[in-house]
Parts: structure tokens; C-alpha cells; sequence
């Protein structure tokens, strides 16, 4: 990350600004593809911007410029230093900071979304940083996954599997995870998604758009 | 033993001439050029007690290329040996100081000042280079402090302390190095990102100069570091492997 | 010591701290620190260098914030003064990143005018800049200061060298605590400045292995810090 940044601190209460979105889930789950899907989708109406965490590299955020559904200025990689969960939980302060640079940079947008890295189920987003988080799972985890819990399948916004045409293949039971799911998630939505089979992410796009939209009814 | 040696330049229908060359031995000066000019030391040392001062001023639109025709070698002696060195570099004026290293002899107590004052596009080349004692010799101490201000604004400010083993060979600080050197480079160059290989770096300072730095066993090896990142600096791009 | 300063010295402060290493990352990609006994060492060498300039430029923000180092000066020359001190610019970014973020955590912990003059100056001001004047800022002295500035050259490259290496946390611990007798812990101790030393003369010590690692590091490929 440059140095070269304007003075931008924003208040906390989150008037004016973007509505911040926090997706988390562990590795491999399809959190760089979700994301993916929804510039995709969202790109072409509302400003967008994304903070990728990659834990390594900046191989997800590479990943984000060459896809293509994005301008690439739009796309920050913030280092995490070994620990993405404290990137985004306990010390939000680059995150916080690459979010606002898009902002300033490119202000102002309707929607900025940080990827986490790739980590435990245990990891959430504080509400500091991110105002509301999608968490997500696929079905090659195993079933067994949402009735374990954890505070990102419980408490996230939206909880999104992914990965659903690999059901059969590795013997996933969509109806169990489903019904796990909302036995510790309550009223909080579910969405079940193939990113393969809809490149589009339409279901959770939706979800999305209706979060921004009420954002900025509220903050604007 | 106290010596004050000076030399200033001026310009005279348009050319450097050398109006001042004040030798005060052992710092012995010989002009070899019709724009350069050599230290010759007439003396051993400097030897613990010892304060060398060497005052340089670059007129403005004049040059001046200073060497030295051997290294010096620091010894012990009673008290600490002091080695001072102001210059003032004017406008448009170019100064090139590539003197032979500074060797540290066993049980020697060095200080080294240097003073750099630059005009706005004054251009300079200035290396500096210490060699933690002769081969298989476990050196003395010395504190070198290097201040340049540009224009009236610090440019680039810098100590270097040898002689704490501890220190010395902290994988922070010098490592398995034996010398050290740097090579400040005030002035446009093309070079805008810093280029780094083994044991030299090559960096863009936040003024416009930059400075090569660089860690070696040798002083053949710390010298052929310091070339390839001053080269690298004026061509703005690797100057080959190293 | 003013108990405020616990705060600025507190790994948890959530600063951005934790992502930067302070060129362990690279030394341990380099081999050059690969145990406790050399990390030891890198800890002492960059203490008594970087830490050290650290230290001192941290102590004249501090005096400078608190009105007591009267002079023509601004905070603009301050930062020119950290600068001018720091060669590698991959050091001089990861400075003013850290100073920044910290800076913007002081702001709301102990809003003041004087963190809003330093910002307004110096909107990415160098580390330790933002350090004095958010001790300022909490009601802690130039001293405390210092010692928090000298904490953080070890702390955070120490915990990195944990979670790189695996190394024993506890002995890496025992590693600080023996450092930390070589902390500036009074007024007037070796690295530390009266408060209205001009700053042309506060300490400038390099660590040229430092500054190869750090230009190593961002140009990595493959990393897990910042710096």
C-alpha cells in the first residue's frame, strides 16, 4: 500500500459513506469467485471498490484485476502479517484505511467490499469494519458444517453455500445443511449457489443490492 | 597532533581554478588535474589524540573531484582520533569526494563528522567507506556521523557505529559484513524506484539524491558494490549483476 | 511514566502494528535470523539503530506537541528531519502507513487540537511523530514517550518472528525482557533529548542490513507483512 493517501477520516456513524461489506469464509470456500460474481453483477449499476486480505500473496486480488470486472485502481490488497482474523476483527485499522482510500480515491461509491483471508470458522468482521458480512461455506466441507456453528455461520448476515453441483459428489445433503442452518441461524437469510453454474451470483446479488439500497436510505 | 587543511574553488573567465589549497600535514593536498585534487597522507594515522579537519568549498558553477591516494588507517593512540569534513557545494557546482576507506586498526577510537551543505542543484557524489580492521584484525571503534542538508533542508542524516560486537554483527546492522559504505549521489538522476542486490541497495532518498549503501567481507567487494549501485543510479535501471 | 502510554505500547491497539514485521520477514526468508539467539541479535541491532532514531524523534514529537521545544520549527520539519534519517523508501512508506493509521486511532481515543494540527500538516506523518504527539495527546511526557517508541522497534518484529519461525513465545519473551533494560526508561538517559535539542542533532544511526531487507521485502512476491 502507498503512503501518498489524503487525510480521510471518516465518521463513525457512516453518513455519507459506502455501505461497507464483509465477506469471510474459509479457505477455498469461493469467497474470490463470490466476490468476483458480484462486480460482475453490480458493477455495471452501483460504484464499487474491494479490499482483498490475501494471507500470502496478492494472488486474490490479481485474481479480482484480471478477471476483468473491475477497473483495477478499484481493487486494494491489504498484508495481514500472518493473522487475517486480527485484520479484520481486532486491528481493522488497514482494512479501515484501504476502504477509505477507495472511497476518497474514487467517492463517491455505493459499496465497498472487503474479502477476508481465507480462515477458521471462528472469523467474523467487527462491526467497525464491515456493516453487514455474507460468510461463506460450500458443500465439500461437509454437511456436518453449519450445525458445528461457529460465529460466522451463525451470526453473519447472509450465509451462502456455495458450490451446490458438487453436492452428489461428495455425498453433501443440501436439505441437512439447510435445515442445520436455520436451527442455529434463526431468521437470518440462507442462500444456496453454484457460482460455476451462475457466474452472475443472482440470488445473493439481489440480497446485495437490497442491503445498499437501504444503506443509503438510511445514511444519505 | 591538530591539522586544518582547505581548498576552495572559483570560477575564473568561466573555468574551475583553485585559488585555495592549504596543506596541513598529514592532510597534504595535490592538485593532479586541472579540476581534481589528491590527499596525500604524509603522516601515519590519524593516531588516538589526533584532530584532522578538512574544509571544501565548491564555488558555484565550479567542479572538483577530490580523492586520495591511499586508504587511511586509524590507529590507537592516547584519547580518541577526530576526523572533521565540511563542504559546501554552491550552484551548479559539482563535486565528486571518492577518497580510498577509512581502515579501523585494533584498539583505535575514531570520530568521523562530515558536513555537506547543498545548494538547490548543486551535484555531488561523495562515498564514504570503513573497514572494521586489516585482514584477520578485530577493529577499534568508530562513530562516523554524516549530515548533508539541501537548500537548507536535511537531506540525509546518518551514523554508523563499529566496535560493539553485539552491534556489529546484528543481522539488522552490518551482519557477517567487514566494511561498510555508502555513496550519496545529490542531483537528478534517472533512477525512481530503489533497486536492491546482493549486499547493495540502491535508494531514492525523500530529497532528490539517492544513496547506495552496501555491506561487504572485502573492501575490493564494498568498492565494487558501491560502482554498480552508483552506476545503476545514473542509468536508472540494474547496472548488470554485480 | 503516565499509565496512558501502556495504551500506545499495547500490541492490541488496533493500529495497522500487527502486519508489520520490521524486516524479520525478510531476514527469516534470508536465513539470517532463523532462532531465538539471532533473533536476539536482530532485536538489539534494530533497537540500537532504527529503534534508537525512533526513540529520540519520537521524544522531540512529543516535546514539540506539548509547546515546550520553542523554535522556528513545524511539524513539516519535523517529518523532513524523520526523512532525512530514514534512506530506504520502502522504510520511509511503511513509516508513514504506520503513522498514519496510528494517528487516525489517536484521534478518537484523545480527540486534541494538536493531533489535529500534526494531521492537518502531515496527513501520513511518520511514525513517530504520531507516537509523540498521541502521547501528547493522552497527557503522557516526552520520555514516556521514548520508551513506547523503543518498545515498538522490538515488540512487533519480535511477534512476528513468532508466528514465522514458531519460535517459543516465552522465549522470545525472555528475549524482550532482557532488552528491555536497554530501554531509555529517565530523562537524560543515552538516546534521549531534552526536549528542545535542535533536531538537526538528535540521534541518525543506520542499519544498512535493515534497509536491504526492507527494499527485499516490497519487492517480494510472496509475503505476510507489510514491511
Amino acid at each position: 500500500m502507498s503512503a501518498d493517501h489524503d487525510d480521510h477520516h471518516h465518521a463513525p456513524d457512516g453518513h455519507g459513506r459506502a455501505l461497507r461489506l464483509g465477506v469471510g469464509g474459509p479457505v477455498g470456500s469461493g469467497k474470490t469467485a463470490l466476490v468476483a460474481a458480484l462486480c460482475r453483477t453490480l458493477g455495471p449499476t452501483l460504484q464499487l471498490g474491494v479490499v482483498t486480505n490475501d494471507i500470502y500473496t496478492t494472488e486474490d486480488a490479481d485474481f479480482l484485476r484480471k478477471a476483468g470486472v473491475l477497473d483495477e485502481d478499484r481493487i486494494l490488497a491489504v498484508e495481514t502479517g500472518c493473522c487475517p482474523h486480527t485484520a479484520i476483527r481486532d486491528d481493522i485499522a488497514a482494512n479501515l484505511d484501504a476502504v477509505e482510500t477507495l472511497e476518497n480515491r474514487f467517492g463517491p461509491l455505493h459499496l465497498v467490499i472487503v474479502e477476508s483471508g481465507g480462515d477458521n470458522l471462528t472469523a467474523t468482521f467487527s462491526r467497525g469494519l464491515a456493516d453487514k458480512q455474507i460468510f461463506v461455506l460450500d458443500v465439500s466441507g461437509g454437511d456436518k458444517v453449519p450445525r458445528k456453528g461457529g460465529p460466522g455461520v451463525t451470526t453473519a448476515d447472509l450465509l451462502v453455500i456455495n458450490k451446490t453441483d458438487l453436492a452428489p459428489l461428495v455425498g453433501a445433503d443440501l436439505d441437512v445443511m439447510a435445515k442445520d442452518s436455520a436451527a442455529v441461524r434463526g431468521d437470518r437469510p440462507v442462500l444456496f449457489t453454484s457460482i460455476r453454474q451462475d457466474p452472475t451470483a443472482a440470488a445473493v446479488a439481489a440480497w446485495v443490492r437490497d442491503q445498499v439500497q437501504s444503506w443509503l436510505h438510511q445514511h444519505h | 597532533m591538530h591539522a586544518r587543511a582547505a581548498l576552495a574553488t572559483a570560477l575564473v573567465a568561466g573555468r574551475t581554478s583553485i585559488p585555495v589549497l592549504r596543506s596541513a600535514p598529514p592532510l597534504t593536498l595535490r592538485q593532479t588535474g586541472p579540476h581534481s585534487v589528491h590527499l596525500i597522507s604524509t603522516a601515519a594515522g590519524p593516531l588516538g589524540g589526533d584532530r584532522l579537519e578538512l574544509d571544501l568549498d565548491v564555488a558555484p558553477g565550479t567542479t572538483l573531484e577530490l580523492g586520495s591516494v591511499a586508504s587511511t588507517l586509524v590507529l590507537p593512540g592516547p584519547g580518541e582520533s577526530r576526523t572533521l569534513i565540511t563542504a559546501r557545494v554552491g550552484a551548479g557546482a559539482t563535486l565528486r569526494f571518492t577518497p580510498e576507506p577509512t581502515v579501523l586498526a585494533a584498539g583505535c577510537a575514531h570520530r568521523i563528522e562530515v558536513g555537506l551543505t547543498l545548494a538547490s542543484d548543486a551535484r555531488v557524489l561523495w562515498r564514504e567507506e570503513i573497514v572494521f580492521g586489516r585482514y584477520g584484525e578485530q577493529p577499534g571503534r568508530c562513530h562516523a556521523r554524516f549530515d548533508a542538508t539541501l537548500d537548507g533542508r536535511p537531506l540525509l542524516r546518518q551514523e554508523f557505529t563499529v566496535g560493539t560486537p553485539a552491534l556489529d554483527t546484528s543481522p539488522a546492522v552490518y551482519g557477517d559484513a567487514r566494511c561498510v559504505g555508502t555513496t550519496l549521489i545529490a542531483g537528478p538522476v534517472p533512477l525512481a524506484e530503489a533497486v536492491v542486490a546482493d549486499g547493495v541497495a540502491v535508494l531514492p532518498l525523500a530529497g532528490p539524491a539517492t544513496l547506495v549503501s552496501a555491506l561487504a567481507l572485502d573492501a575490493v567487494a564494498l568498492r565494487t558494490r558501491l560502482e554498480w549501485g552508483e552506476s545503476t543510479a545514473s542509468r536508472g535501471r540494474p547496472a548488470g549483476p554485480v | 511514566m503516565n499509565a496512558a502510554i501502556l495504551l500506545l505500547t499495547d500490541s492490541r491497539l488496533p493500529a495497522g502494528g500487527h502486519a508489520h514485521s520490521g524486516g524479520v520477514e525478510q531476514a527469516v526468508t534470508s536465513g539470517a535470523v532463523h532462532d531465538v539467539p539471532s533473533l536476539g541479535s536482530f532485536l538489539r541491532g534494530r533497537l540500537h539503530t532504527t529503534g534508537a532514531v525512533a526513540t529520540a524523534l519520537a521524544a522531540a514529537s512529543c516535546a514539540f506537541a506539548s509547546g515546550t521545544a520553542d523554535g522556528p520549527w513545524a511539524w513539516d520539519g519535523l517529518d523532513a528531519e524523520v526523512d532525512a534519517r530514514t534512506a530506504s523508501p520502502a522504510q520511509r512508506a511503511a513509516s508513514r502507513v504506520q503513522g498514519r493509521l496510528l494517528l487516525r486511532v489517536a484521534r478518537r481515543l484523545w480527540p486534541s487540537p494538536v493531533l489535529e494540527e500534526l494531521a492537518g500538516a502531515v496527513p501520513s506523518p511518520h511514525h513517530p511523530l504520531a507516537l509523540g504527539a498521541a502521547a501528547h495527546a493522552a497527557g503522557a511526557a516526552p520520555e514516556d514517550a521514548a520508551l513506547a517508541a523503543a518498545y515498538h522497534a522490538i515488540s512487533g518484529p519480535a511477534t512476528a518472528a513468532v508466528r514465522l519461525l514458531g519460535l517459543d513465545p516465552v522465549a522470545v519473551h525472555r528475549l524482550l525482557a532482557d532488552l528491555s533494560r536497554e530501554l531509555p526508561t529517565a530523562p537524560g538517559e543515552r538516546d534521549l533529548p531534552p526536549s528542545a535539542a535542535p533536531w538537526a542533532d538528535l540521534p541518525a544511526h543506520s542499519a544498512p542490513a535493515l534497509d536491504v531487507l526492507a527494499e527485499r521485502h516490497a519487492l517480494a512476491q510472496v509475503r505476510l507483512f507489510v514491511s
